[in-house]
Order: structure tokens, then sequence, then C-alpha cells
């Protein structure tokens, strides 16, 4: 039966649990005197059957169709006689898709090895099988849940408890996603790259200054020596970056504070909302205008004064990169500048400092530790922006500290790398894990340092 | 006394200086404030003017016969004749018939080369509509090839391109000016059909399809995962490590860089799942992974800004603790949630990185119908047509950009209205 | 000079208080609310936060280095009256002040006058003590710094010591002048914003309840303070406490709900006061 049918299927079993169990509860409230000399509510009882019908066969199908198809899959490789055992990671694939093909129908299976064709119905077998147990089980798991909800019914059952506590256990498995987000994460980048730094080096990797991921496609390439030092890779992060914090902190900073300190609330009420627009405008549309208005911009510009600006200059990617971090360092920066306390305020103007002097003064030292926090958030986010830089910073990794020249970031090359035509594990798409390793630790620990200090200083005045 | 004259004195002969210093102060405050704005100003500027030209096609009149002959079709109902007819012949032969003293194959090239590679499949689409049209005549305006949309435009604007164009060609645009035979009109193409490898057959519709199915299955999953999540972090966690160690995480996910949930997406839902890749189902699920946080921070605001007094009278009446939860405090921050999942929508709909990672960068040519259906969405569909090279796609994307950008705006404008409209005042 | 005395009318304790205390039946300010050669005058004053007014015609008088003390119960305008004095009223929006107020003769309130100037010779010590979150030797050198009064690091640092000496704080802190100034106790801190206040050595000293937040012992200590310090700036301090106005004023001025009721000699109001509303007050009618 088809996954989706069986799953109706079990809706409505367990549906009619419902019933049956809240039918019962309320034949047995009434020999009682009514639903209050239940211990809870007749839906409780219901919903209890509910639950004993419905869980325990869709985790089964949900284990089923997560695991069902690698389980098949590595018993038919494993049942193959030696002599046509795949040998690499590429032939594993190519056989597993021929031999899936052949059991689907979807190729034919003339003229192929016997031993393939008999895998072939191996696999068709299995699956077949598969599915019949799962139906089955299935069922009898839904039967078994219905008839055990709908004994339970009893005057004295704390229905409302076991449906709650089960509740709350969903609850929970709602919350620790976040966390297996966070290990999935971790495992999935670790696992991959460590599998890398077993074909590179580790230190050849952080160290290396020489970034041209080159794999032989066959054995026997010529020119299959790639180096895969990041160093290029992480200088030209940093540089971008560096533009794009150069652009945005003042301007965001600067912008802050005069909204926050000078402007009338009309001018703030309209000003506020019209930067906010910058922060909700989608990074693919920064990378064309970036690409497409202000590279060739910046061109002309340099060529006017002489300057040899490359088209696809780390300038053009970082200033469009700036403009979006504005608004981020902005706000932050203005929730700081508020919260300090008026009194502060009044003890600077009142020895007759000006407006400027005050915030100069007392004002921005104060914020400063929040301040510094938002920037660290803003220099995060400028390290891990992939869209602008794919679509107007360069693919070749150049070790330079001029904003003029095209470098190449860590997330472009990650894209790049895993959006060609590399099978999964040649040393070249696995690079791309091995950089986002790096990316993730790294703003990881800005994130948690930025954060710890953010969260210190509002300690502080609250 | 006489120190405070001195003192006075400096105090005063500082002043000018100091109020120099504070105008000059509020100026570097105005300034950096009206970059910001002309930032904004020049973006939408630059899109909606590159952008909306893309509305309006070059368009040829030409008059074309239905001869059944040269289609090779007796009959209309026959699906097998339809498929094998010969289409393009049709637009071919009015172009002859209109320039009938070209001459020579590689003029002829040239000529057929005036009308979209798709004018022959319109045309049948157009036949099929009116099946009496068979062996007729008519006088139709036909699209016009992108490179011809090109030149048209620009020769409009008075700085004609045409780089790509022979001199016979723009010759022939010439003629067809002067007589009135060509002209721009209302361009459908962009929003109906799917993408083409021609711009000007090119349109959003199927990544916009995309978009809405992978939309909407992030929206199913991530609302109601992360409004029960952020129901057990506020109302049933106790405060120990151990719900510390998932706030750190969850405040933490907010802030990872999109394309390592690509990267995930790739290890674990591509490899290890075997998901198929390019679908609104994977695509779903990496966006829905990195809405989480979002979602669950507002709606964990939203539960806080309750105020307890309510929640004191439920239990106070004997309401289990998930009764008051269920009855009392949801409605009252279910407002407060739906804004903050729009919000999460509005960015996971911008979202390009991790779509990338997964796949969800082909060619994908046929509108998507459902789930399992191989679709791109929209700022990926933005993104692969940034990379070509013919200029008119420079159009087609700023169009799309406007049309992606609409829906930002609308999104965004919903979730603060409804916020204003279902705020309540404590 | 203002209206005849009212007198002292035996109160009757069985007619209702609240007759006595109609505010609007008083048309002047009581006792000797002016003077000859004042540091600041205040003539027909009126303080409005919107369409509120705060502060009604108030007139009134401040010596050269006497202490005045402000009383009255709260919310009777005494903190806004004083804020009028050094226009810090200007940093609140929407309040607007009417009248004139000199300081030596001349309107603080006209276009041309600098506020900053103003404030340096005005100086005003808060009832929450408010240091900078820099080290006590930057709170007290930020003001000197600012308006440029020391010409070398070694004026400064004669400022900050005989700024603290004078705010009785240098023999507490000498040992850790660079250590943040948030790291005092109440008492101490507030001691250094009167020495911060006194660093750029102003003619007038506003103070308002600065003793409210702090523990009796520190509030004694300041009270010893206030009465050095009367002797080389003039001040003028509004307190909540009566006993606080008895202990440390020349002068007394009792304000009712934004009236300017009585002003007299301090032992005088707390003995003998002229006017009903003040005896109502002193003796703990209402408060």
């Amino acid at each position: 039966m088809e996954s989706s049918s069986l799953f109706l299927l079990m809706l409505s079993m367990a549906a009619l649990a419902f019933y049956l169990g809240r039918g019962r509860s309320l034949a047995m409230a009434k020999p009682l005197g009514g639903i209050r000399h239940l211990h809870s509510l007749p839906s409780y009882y219901g919903l209890n059957a509910f639950l004993w019908c419905a869980l325990p066969p869709l985790g089964i199908l949900v284990c089923w169709l997560l695991f069902n198809e690698p389980l098949i899959n590595s018993l038919v490789m494993s049942g193959l006689p030696e002599e046509i055992k795949p040998s690499s990671n590429a032939d594993y694939n190519l056989l597993l898709n021929k031999i899936s093909n052949i059991a689907n129908g979807v190729m034919s299976s003339q003229g192929k090895p016997a031993s393939v064709i008999a895998a072939a119905d191996h696999m068709a077998g299995l699956r077949v099988m598969s599915r019949w147990g799962l139906t089955a089980l299935c069922l009898i798991l839904a039967m078994a849940g219905l008839f055990w909800g709908w004994r339970r019914v009893a005057a004295d059952f704390r229905a409302r408890q076991a449906v709650e506590s089960v509740m709350e256990n969903l609850l929970l498995g709602c919350a620790c996603l976040a966390i297996f987000t966070t290990i999935g994460i971790v495992l999935s980048v670790l696992f991959e790259s460590i599998q890398f730094f077993r074909s590179v080096p580790f230190f050849d990797f952080i160290f290396g200054l020489n970034w041209s991921p080159q794999t032989a496609i066959r054995e026997d390439q010529v020119g299959s020596s790639g180096s895969f030092g990041a160093v290029p890779l992480f200088v030209g992060t940093l540089l971008v970056s560096a533009v794009a914090m150069f652009v945005a902190v003042p301007i965001g900073l600067m912008s802050a504070i005069y909204l926050a300190e000078y402007s009338s609330k009309s001018t703030r009420t309209y000003v506020k909302p019209a930067l906010e627009v910058l922060a909700g405008i989608p990074t693919v549309v920064y990378g064309f205008f970036a690409a497409l208005t202000v590279a060739p911009f910046l061109r002309n510009l340099g060529a006017d004064f002489g300057l040899s600006v490359s088209s696809e200059s780390a300038l053009a990617a970082g200033v469009v990169m700036g403009v979006m971090i504005i608004p981020f360092i902005s706000s932050l920066a203005d929730d700081v500048i508020t919260a300090v306390p008026q009194a502060m305020r009044d003890g600077s103007l009142a020895m007759g400092a000006t407006h400027s002097e005050t915030v100069r003064r007392v004002v921005i030292p104060a914020a400063l530790p929040g301040i510094v926090g938002g920037i660290m958030l803003a220099i995060s986010r400028a390290i891990g922006e992939t869209m602008i830089v794919v679509m107007a910073a360069g693919l070749a990794a150049k070790l330079t500290a001029n904003p003029l020249d095209s470098v190449t970031t860590v997330t472009v090359q990650i894209v790049t790398l895993l959006t060609g035509d590399q099978e999964f594990d040649s040393p070249k798409t696995l690079a791309a894990f091995a950089l986002g390793l790096m990316l993730f630790t790294v703003t990881l620990l800005l994130n948690i340092f930025a954060l710890h200090i953010v969260k210190k200083y509002r300690e502080q005045y609250e | 006394m006489s120190k405070s004259m001195d003192n006075l004195h400096k105090i005063k002969n500082s002043l000018k200086r100091r109020s120099r210093a504070e105008a000059r102060f509020r100026w570097y405050g105005r300034v950096a404030i009206l970059i910001g704005l002309a930032a904004v100003l020049l973006l939408f500027a630059d899109i909606i003017g590159k952008g909306h030209g893309a509305f309006k096609a070059t368009y040829i009149k030409l008059e074309v016969h239905y001869d059944r002959d040269l289609l090779g079709v007796t009959s209309l109902a026959d699906t097998a004749q339809l498929m094998e007819a010969n289409w393009d012949a049709v637009p071919k032969a009015a172009l002859r018939e209109r320039f009938a003293d070209v001459s020579g194959r590689r003029n002829k090239r040239q000529l057929y080369k005036l009308l979209s590679n798709g004018a022959g499949f319109d045309l049948k689409d157009h036949l099929l509509a009116n099946p009496l049209l068979l062996d007729q005549t008519e006088t139709l305006w036909i699209l016009a090839d992108d490179d011809i949309d090109t030149y048209y435009k620009s020769w409009l604007d008075g700085e004609p391109y045409a780089a790509r164009l022979s001199n016979k060609q723009v010759q022939w645009i010439d003629q067809l000016h002067q007589q009135g035979q060509i002209r721009l009109q209302l361009n459908t193409n962009l929003l109906t059909r799917g993408d083409s490898r021609e711009p000007e057959q090119a349109g959003i519709r199927g990544a916009v399809m995309g978009s809405l199915l992978t939309l909407l299955l992030t929206l199913m999953l991530s609302f109601p995962i992360g409004v029960a999540a952020a129901i057990y972090l506020e109302e049933f966690a106790t405060k120990n490590r151990f719900t510390d160690f998932i706030e750190v995480n969850i405040n933490n996910l907010a802030a990872v860089p999109s394309i390592i949930f690509g990267l995930l997406g790739l290890a674990v839902f591509i490899n290890f799942f075997h998901v198929p890749r390019s679908v609104p189902i994977v695509g779903g699920l990496v966006l829905t992974l990195m809405t989480l946080p979002t979602v669950i921070i507002t709606s964990r605001a939203a539960i806080k800004s309750v105020p307890p007094s309510i929640r004191e009278a439920a239990l106070g009446m004997g309401a289990s603790k998930y009764q008051m939860v269920l009855h009392h405090v949801l409605p009252l921050a279910l407002p407060g949630m739906l804004t903050g999942a729009i919000i999460g929508m509005a960015q996971a709909l911008g979202e390009t990185a991790p779509l990338l990672m997964i796949g969800m960068v082909a060619f994908i040519v046929d509108i998507p119908q459902g789930f399992t259906d191989p679709a791109t969405v929209l700022p990926v569909q933005i993104f692969l047509w940034a990379d070509s090279p013919e200029r008119a796609f420079i159009e087609k994307t700023s169009a799309a950009i406007m049309v992606l950008l609409s829906f930002l705006l609308i999104m965004n404008i919903s979730a603060v209205w409804l916020r204003k409209r279902l705020e309540r005042r404590w | 000079m203002t209206v005849a005395t009212v007198g002292k009318t035996a109160i009757d304790p069985k007619v209702s208080s609240k007759q006595n205390l109609e505010v609007d039946q008083v048309q002047a300010t009581v006792g000797s609310p002016l003077c000859e050669n004042p540091k600041m005058s205040m003539r027909d004053v009126n303080v409005f936060y919107g369409d509120k007014q705060a502060i009604h015609n108030v007139s009134i008088d401040i010596a050269k280095h006497e202490v005045i003390a402000m009383i009255g119960p709260s919310g009777c305008g005494k903190s806004t009256f004083l804020r009028a004095l050094n226009r810090m009223n200007d940093t609140v929006d929407g309040c607007r002040v009417e009248g004139e107020v000199q300081l030596d003769g001349e309107n603080i309130y006209q276009q041309h006058l600098d506020v900053v100037e103003l404030r340096a010779r005005v100086g005003m010590v808060f009832q929450k003590p408010n240091p900078f979150p820099k080290s006590i030797f930057e709170n007290i050198a930020y003001g000197p710094k600012i308006h440029g009064l020391a010409d070398s690091r070694v004026d400064l640092d004669e400022i900050v010591e005989s700024s603290l000496r004078r705010a009785g704080l240098w023999d507490e802190v000498k040992e850790r002048l660079h250590q943040p100034g948030t790291g005092l106790s109440g008492g101490q801190q507030q001691r250094l914003c009167i020495a911060r206040a006194i660093a750029v050595s102003p003619e007038v000293i506003l103070m308002d309840e600065p003793c409210s937040a702090l523990d009796p012992i520190a509030t004694a200590r300041i009270e010893e303070l206030i009465e050095e310090l009367s002797q080389n700036f003039t001040i003028a301090i509004v307190t909540h406490s009566m006993q606080q106005a008895a202990r440390v004023s020349n002068r007394t001025a009792y304000f009712h709900l934004g009236k300017l009721i009585e002003v007299n000699p301090t032992e005088q109001v707390f003995t003998m006061p002229e006017h009903q509303l003040t005896e109502a007050y002193i003796t703990g009618r209402f408060g």
C-alpha cells in the first residue's frame, strides 16, 4: 500500500478510536450520574485512545520512510557476488542506480549481466516484502492501540493526565528540534570534513597559500594536482567584510545616534522604517545590483581616475554588503543608546555640556559594550553572506589587500564547489564541507561572544 | 572668586568652538541618514528603471496563413499529426510574404530570426483555440525575438544597441517601423510562462509556483513546531541547564549563515535520507530549519506579553496548565505569533543560498503542480537569469525582482497591519 | 514688596480642614520673598507642561551665599521650579516657561543666551546619584575638560583634588582615583556628584532632594557639606524633609500646588508660620 494511503488509513482508524473511546466514557458516565463523576472530560478518554492508536504506527511509518531505502540498498549491494562488487564510491553509486532503475522498470533488463538482473530481482522482492511488512505491522499496532485505548476507559482512569504527559513530551520534542538541528549541522559538516582531511592534511588547508581545487575525474587525468590552501579565501572574506564594515559602521552608528538623540518624533517614525527596508531586501537583489550597477560604475570611475578596478572587485561587493548591513547596526545601536538612562544625560547636560559632548563622552562610552556586540554580530553576518559575493565577487583566489582587485571568499567557493558537476565524495566537494566547518566555527564563536557581551551590558542597566 | 571669573572667561572663549562642533556632529548624523535613504531610493530606482520595460515586448504585425498543406495537418483532432506538424513554417511563410525581396539562404535565415523561436508554437495554441482558422488568413501581432526586442526598445530610448543584429535586420525593422508594423505591447509571458532559454518566452510562473509550494510546506512545518517549542520553553520548562542549553542553541541557530543550512540539507536530507533533489519537499525542510528559530523567538515574545493575571485567573478556577495555555494564553498570543510567522515566511521567500546547495538550481520549464515535482524558487530564478548573457535577461531579471519585492512588501505590510489590528493594550 | 500678611489665625479643629486649604483664595506670596542684590531673581514665572500648568506666577529672589530650602507636599512643583533655574526644563518635550528669571541681573531665557555657559554657572545635583560610568577622576575632570578650564594635566589634578576635598571625599578616595565611580557607596556617590558639580566653580548650586536616596549617616554628612559649601556658593535645595530644611537653610520657601505660598527665615517658618497653609503643612495636617 502507498505510504500516503497508509497514513490516511492510520488517521481514520485513530479517529475511530477517538470516537469509540469517547463513546465508551459517556456510556460509563450514565449509570454514575453524569460526566462529572468521571475523572476527566470524555474527550480526553477519546484522545487517549486516539494517541494509543495513532502514535505507534506513525512512528513506525516515519522510521520506515527514513530508513527503508538505505537499508534495502545496503542489503542488495552486500549480497552481490564478489566479482561485480564495486571498488570505488563512484562505481558503487553507478551500479546501485542501475540495479534500482531495472528494479523500477525504468531501464530494460536486456543485455545486462545475469548477476545484475538477479540483484535487481532481489531488490524488487525486498521492496515488496518490506511494504507488506509495513502495512501489516501498522495495522496490527493500530488495532492493538485502539483496543487498548478503549479498554482503558474507566471512571477513575486519569485520562487527562495521560494525554497531557504525552503532549508535554511532544512539546519537548519540538523544542529539542533546535538541538537536533545544531547536532545535525555539526555532525554532517564534521563528518564530511574529516573525510576531506584524510586526503588533504589539516595544516595544508588552514595555512596553505594556494587555492586551486582541481582533482582528477579519472585516475589517469593529467593536471590533477589540486592545492587546497584556504588562506586566500580567508583573506578575501576578511577584505570584503572589512570594506562592508567600513561602510556600515559609520553610517549605521551615526544614523542611530541622530535618530535616538536629535530627531523629532515624527522624523523618527518615518525614517526608521525607511531604513529598515534595507534589511528586508533579499540578498540576491543586492547581488544583482552589485554586479550590474555598482561594479561597472566603480570600474568606470576608476578608469576616470586612472586606477584599474576589476569588474569583480572586492570594493563593489563590499560596498553593497555594507549597505545591507546598515540597518542591522543601526537598530542594534539604537536599542543600546536608548537603554542608557536619562539620568546620565541629565547629569552631563546640567554641567553645561553640549548635546554632542554628552553623546560623545557619556552616552556612547556607556553604550559601548552593546555597540561592540552589535558590530561583532554584523561582522558575523558579513562573513556568512553568500549571494552578494557569489554574484559580484570573483572566482579566482587571490591573496591581496587591495579592494580594487577581484577576490573570492569562503562562501563563494562553497557554492562553486557544490554546484559543479562533481560526485559527492571527491576531495573537491568535500572541501566545501571543510570550508563550511571553518565558517560555522568562526561565526559561532563570534555570535556567542557578541551575545555574551550584549547580555552583560543589558544587565548593567536593568 | 577670581577663580570663578577666570573660569567664566575660559568658558566664554570655548563657546564658539563647541557650538561649531555641535553643528558639525548634527550634520554627520543627517548625512548618514541621507546616505541610507539614498541607497534605498537608488536601489529601487535602478531596479524599476531596468525592469519596467519587461512588461512590454516587441511584436511584429504579419499576415498569417494557416495553410493546411504547409503545416502537414489534415485534422486538428489528431494529436499525432499535431505533434509532427511543421508549425514554424507558418510564421516563416508570413515573413517571406512580407519581405518578398529577400533571397538567398543566409538572408532568409536572418529574416526568420526576426521572430521568436516559439512563434510557431504560439500560433499552434492560437489555432487550436480557434479551429475555424484552419486554411484561413489572419493578421496578427507576433512576438519578436529578444535581440530585436532589445534593439527596438533601445532605439526608442535613443541609444540603439544593434550589436547582435545585422545591417539588413536593422533595415527591415526600420521599414516595419515606418509602416507601423512593429510596436511594443503588453506581454504576459513574464507572468504566465515558465522558464525558457529564450528571453522573450521566459516567465516566472514556474518559479512563483515553486516558491509558493515551498513556502506552504515551510509554514505548515515551522509554525506548529515553532509554537509548540515556544509554549514548552515558556510555560512548561523548568529553569535548568538543559533548558538554557536549548535556548542558547536557538539563539545561535538564528544567527548561523544560511549557507550552512544548505550544507546540512545536502548532507542529511539528500545524501542520507535520499530525498529527491530540487523538489519543494527538501526546500521546505531546509527552510523550516532556518525559520524555526525566528518563529520560536517571536512566539516566545508573544507568549511573554500575555499578562500573568490571566494565567492566574484560569489556574485559580481549577484549569490544568494545558487548559490554561490552550484556552487562554494561546488565543491571546496568536496575533503576535502570526505576525512573527509572516515575517519568518518573508525571510524564507528571499532565501537563495541554501536552496542552491540542495539543487533547486536546475533549468525547470514545466510549472510544478505538487510537492514532488521538480521546481525552483523565485530568488534562485533571479540568480540564474542574472547569470545569462543575453541583454534581454537583464530586463526580465529586474522585473522578476520587482515581483519578488512586491510579494515581500505585501507580506510585511500585512504583518504590520495584523499587529496593529489585533494589538491589545494591557 | 508684597501685600500685607494674613496674620496668624487660630485654627478651629472642628472646622473641616479642607475649607482652610483652598489655594485659589491665596493671592500673593506671604513673607519676604524678595531681597536686595539677589544672585538670582524670578518674576511672574509660569511653567507649563503642554496644557497643564505646573507653576503659577512665582516671584522670588535668592540672595548671594544663602541657602534657601524649598518645601511642600509632593507634586507641588518644587523640582519643576528648580529645573527652571538652570533651564533643564528645555530637555523636556512640551515644557514652556513664561516670565523672567535673572542671574546677576541678566535674563537667562533670552534668545542669545548660551545654556552651556548658564549651566556652568548654575550647577545641579540630582535626587538619585548619577555618576558617569567612568573612573572617579574622570567624573570630576569631565566638566573642566569640556569647558577647557585646565591648561595642563597638573591643573586638572589640582582641580580634581580641590573639588574632592571640598566635597569631603578626598581622604576616602585618594587611593583609588582611577577606579569606577559606580563602585562607591550611595552616600559617597552623591558626594562625588557634588564634587563634580563644584569642579567647574559654579556660582549657584541647585540640589534636588539630594539626600532622599541616602541613609541617615550619609545624609548627615551631606548636610554638613552644604553648610561648608554655603560659604562660597549660593545654594537652593529642594527637600521633602522639613527637618532637613530646618537644619541647613537660611530661608525657607513653601510651595503648594504650584504656587509660592510663603517665604521667610527658616526659624520663623517652622515656629511661627505666617500663612495658614504653611502651618497646616508643617504641623502635618497633610503632606
